[in-house]
């Protein structure tokens, strides 16, 4: 049990990466974005791409750090995932959610087109890649360090823990220091009060979706290395995302990151009694024991 | 091609077409009268498709037990395997409905998807319910000793478009009722209607409801037309997203745009991009689904942005007694 509770851990940090992101774009943005969780399948296949096909073919060294199942090669896919898929989803609000915007659509018009994308990424990297399960480096079990309490961790997930930690601490300084951090806390706040105090929206939205997307390709490249890379991996993600946020309050960048470490420790501890493929109607019944008893959220937040 | 091999490729066609709109006119009920955003329609699709199942088949006996388990088998007619599925569904909607019609919109959409994808895993892990993964096979078919088996389609194709018109004509009566109006007044305006005394909630529940019972009509048509049902069948792309698709491009609020779209969706979908996808090169051939539902996502892009009303647009009359 206690190992279970230290994989939930591991697996709900991922999930706070992109709950944390679907957080910021439901405050800002007021919608919900069923294409979250494909942004998160696309930074893991960008970072697939790059580590097998470019990264061999421009000569970068395959060697691995210590212990760790990857080297440079993933050093630098990583935050160079995190930057496409920052632009590609900035790129798909210009396409499809912008357009919607001015002729004032509703949230729901704007879900469901969210929806049509989401199903247009996942067909896309079936066309590319398959429908199979593929790794970053297949076949390479690395030896668990064992803790006490009969706790066994890879160090690659200790290296994940680590990283989304800093991820949230770089995110925390700049949305409390920066001007903009403190232009997207406002519009989250009261967008038509931002915007009459002089705040460029239409920038704090491509911010949004910056951030957005980069914090997806980053939790799903994370569970690349953890666990391995499938076109519905962020499919099934969507219903712990969602769970998690409306667990921690929509729009409570805080309150999502307890969801996701709560959504992941229900799902893990789960497999102990219950077959793993029944880990998204976990998140399910949680999200629907929220809704009837807490639907604003463990924390309370503004809005129902 | 010799035309009676054509005539019989348009009439399964026809069949699933008809299954669909079936699908699309529930869905129109909840979205394009009451503003409900239910994307979880694989979800009644599988549990009406079950529920038929179970009712019309007999439980397996002696060595085929071995191989088939189903949780029961009551053996009674096609009839009244579609009703339970209808019944069923509408008890679904209900525990569905409850907690989330209070709450802002898109949290029914969330729960649907949710309740899909249980469904789905459940079907394919409880082996005891029915049979798992493999799935119920050799469900009856209503009228099947009337005629020669090789054109038993063409009796089926007019059972599924009588139960359509069915369908059709109660939704066309009671959507021009006072009851119709008033889910009408809800989906334009929320607080306007509440404040003329309606009760939002029971209203919104009793759409979700009437929809649902219809996708779960459907389900049954659906079952009964392939004779075999798995849980693979009932994934959010042909279970939920075509039926979006298909509602999108008729026009919400239309009972015939409806039907139109599940008609011109399922024509694109099963026979157009059939002949794109013979064109492309070998390699790419076993991906060809892939790049039929990509373009039948871009369709809906496409519609949501320059055609938000569909081919046909919302009907204006609202009452039967002024034209």
């Amino acid at each position: 049990m206690p190992e279970l509770i230290v994989y939930g851990i591991v697996l709900g940090s991922i999930i706070a990466l992109g709950a944390i992101g679907l957080t910021l774009v439901y405050g800002i943005l007021r919608f919900a974005n069923f294409a979250h969780g494909d942004l998160l399948t696309t930074g893991a296949y960008i970072a697939l791409f790059l580590v097998t096909g470019l990264f061999p073919w421009l000569g970068i060294p395959d060697t691995t750090f210590g212990s760790l199942s990857f080297g440079w090669r993933m050093a630098l896919a990583f935050p160079i995932a995190m930057v496409c898929v920052a632009m590609a989803s900035i790129l798909f609000d210009r396409i499809l959610y912008r357009p919607l915007r001015k002729k004032r659509s509703g949230p729901v018009i704007m879900a469901m087109s969210a929806l049509g994308a989401s199903f247009i990424i996942r067909m896309i990297v079936l066309i590319l890649w398959g429908a199979d399960s593929l790794f970053y480096r297949p076949g390479v079990l690395r030896p668990a360090i064992e803790l006490p309490l009969e706790i066994k961790i890879r160090p690659d997930q200790i290296l994940i823990l680590l990283t989304v930690l800093s991820l949230v601490v770089i995110l925390y300084l700049f949305l409390q220091r920066t001007k903009m951090g403190k232009a997207m806390r406002a519009t989250a706040d009261n967008i038509e009060l931002a915007r009459v105090s002089g705040i460029d929206t239409e920038r704090v939205i491509i911010w949004t979706w910056g951030i957005g997307g980069a914090l997806a390709a980053a939790g799903g490249v994370l569970y690349g290395i953890d666990v391995q890379l499938h076109p519905y991996m962020g499919w099934n993600f969507l219903l712990p995302l969602f769970a998690a946020t409306i667990l921690g309050g929509i729009g409570n960048m805080y309150g999502a990151l307890i969801g996701g470490l709560i959504m992941g420790v229900a799902q893990q501890v789960s497999t102990a009694y219950l077959l793993p493929t029944y880990k998204p109607a976990i998140a399910f019944i949680v999200m629907i024991l929220i809704l009837l008893f807490r639907p604003r959220g463990i924390f309370g937040g503004r809005r129902a | 091609m010799e035309i009676w091999g054509v005539i019989a490729y348009l009439v399964s066609w026809a069949i699933m077409a008809g299954i669909f709109a079936v699908f699309a006119l529930g869905l129109n009920i909840q979205w394009g009268y009451t503003g409900l955003f239910n994307i979880g329609i694989a979800g009644f699709f599988c549990i009406g498709a079950y529920t038929s199942a179970l009712i019309t088949t007999a439980k397996p006996t002696g060595v085929y037990a071995e191989y088939v388990q189903q949780i029961f088998g009551l053996d009674l007619p096609f009839i009244l395997g579609v009703l339970g599925a209808a019944l069923v569904c509408g008890f679904i909607a209900y525990l569905i409905g409850y907690p989330t019609l209070r709450l802002r919109e898109d949290y029914l959409a969330i729960a649907t998807i949710g309740i899909a994808e249980t469904f789905r895993l459940f079907f394919n892990n409880e082996h005891w319910l029915a049979n798992g993964p493999r799935g119920l096979m050799g469900l009856p078919q209503p009228l099947q000793g009337l005629v020669d088996p090789r054109h038993y389609n063409y009796i089926y194709l007019i059972i599924v478009l009588a139960i359509m018109v069915v369908i059709y004509l109660s939704i066309e009566r009671a959507i021009r009722s006072p009851w119709g109006r008033v889910l009408r007044a809800i989906r334009e305006d929320e607080v306007a209607s509440a404040m003329s005394g309606k009760d939002i909630f029971k209203f919104k529940m009793q759409s979700l409801i009437f929809g649902s019972m219809i996708m779960g009509v459907g389900g049954a048509l659906y079952a009964h037309y392939t004779k075999a049902i798995s849980p693979d069948v009932f994934t959010p792309l042909l279970g939920t997203f075509i039926i979006w698709v298909m509602l999108m491009a008729g026009g919400s609020g239309n009972n015939k745009g409806a039907i139109l779209g599940a008609f011109v969706i399922w024509f694109i979908w099963a026979i157009g991009t059939n002949f794109l996808t013979d064109l492309l090169p070998y390699t790419l051939k076993a991906r060809a689904p892939y790049i039929r539902f990509l373009i039948i996502g871009i369709l809906l892009e496409i519609i949501l942005i320059y055609r938000p009303q569909g081919l046909m647009g919302e009907e204006k009359r609202v009452s039967k007694m002024i034209d």
